[in-house]
């Protein structure tokens, strides 16, 4: 096995990485869903930490993408 | 990360992210030239200072017509986010500049989802220039309102006197870490998004018909979804900006 298929070995494996982020992000949807099944008029303000959640736990799954690029042969 | 050796015909997917010279400029062995990066950088500047120029053009006045209204509702969000963070009295002097780093990042994603255009926020020296210089900014803020008292923003409060020679170098590190995962998250968003689209449309082009519409209509649910991460890239990255400067003029 050359540098070039260990390298490609290599970014399969950093695909794993995105199943972490996946729980992250379902997490934060399920509990903000489950906040407003609570208490509707709190949606305004549940939202907008919502997506700023989102956001951040997106990035580390795109963290691990930046190395699968950084290492592709 | 040159694109793929002889293992396949076509060109890596990243190919469309390389910088093309349009018009070369050489000053004292400085490359200057003008690139597609410069020319999407203008054109975000003009989309964002023609919008605004459009809406002012007819006249500020109290009851506001529709397009004053919406600039309105923009710019009240941009004040709201940085009176959240920043305090209202001390946010009066940075909202604009926070409103410019978002509506100047908001643009450069979008402009870069029409077909053929360029999106310069998917280079990382851009993003990287971006989230070091507002790093540096926040420190300059911090040292010269509080001078060599910032240093306690690495001390968080309610901390016993004898855990702080282990806190503060944890405290160094992700300070470190606020630029660099600043300008990831921005450019790798941007980049996996674009290069996501360039596969599924190779894949819709060199597929045959009778399977090459799938592909496609992937694409279009994707193209959807990339204006949304573009308008929530751009209110993280500002918001983000508003809690550092937050960070640095209230210290803790």
């Amino acid at each position: 096995m050359g540098a070039e298929g260990a390298a490609l070995i290599g970014m399969g494996l950093c695909a794993a990485g995105f199943f972490g982020a996946a729980l992250g992000i379902a997490y934060i949807f399920a509990k903000t869903i489950e906040t407003v099944g609570r208490q509707p008029n709190a949606e305004a303000r549940v939202a907008k930490y919502c997506w700023i959640g989102f956001a951040l736990v997106e990035a580390i799954a795109l963290y691990a993408l930046v190395i699968a690029f950084i290492i592709m042969p | 990360m040159a694109s793929d050796s002889h293992a396949a015909e076509h060109t890596s997917p990243l190919h469309h992210f390389e910088v093309h010279n349009v018009i070369p400029i050489e000053i004292a062995g400085i490359d200057l030239s003008i690139s597609q990066a410069v020319i999407a950088m203008w054109i975000g500047i003009a989309v964002v200072f023609g919008l605004f120029m459009l809406i002012v053009s007819r006249g500020v006045s109290p009851v506001p017509s529709k397009l004053q209204s919406i600039a309105e509702v923009l710019l009240e969000f941009v004040r709201d986010m940085v009176n959240e963070f920043i305090g209202k009295e001390e946010g009066k002097k940075y909202f604009s500049f926070v409103g410019t780093v978002f509506f100047f990042v908001l643009a450069c994603n979008l402009v870069g989802l029409i077909p053929g255009s360029y999106t310069i926020t998917s280079q990382l020296v851009v993003t990287g220039v971006f989230a070091t210089g507002i790093f540096l900014m926040t420190l300059v803020i911090g040292f010269a309102k509080h001078g060599a008292h910032f240093l306690s923003i690495l001390v968080p409060p309610g901390v016993p006197k004898i855990m702080i020679p282990v806190m503060v170098p944890i405290e160094i590190i992700s300070m470190i870490a606020r630029p660099i995962s600043l300008s990831v998250r921005l450019f790798a968003n941007m980049t996996a998004g674009h290069t996501v689209l360039a596969v599924l449309f190779g894949l819709a082009m060199t597929a045959p018909g009778w399977i090459g519409w799938a592909p496609f209509g992937f694409t279009v649910v994707i193209n959807g979804l990339e204006i949304a991460i573009a308008f929530i890239q751009a209110y993280i990255f500002t918001i983000l900006t508003c809690v550092y400067i937050g960070d640095a003029v209230k210290l803790h």
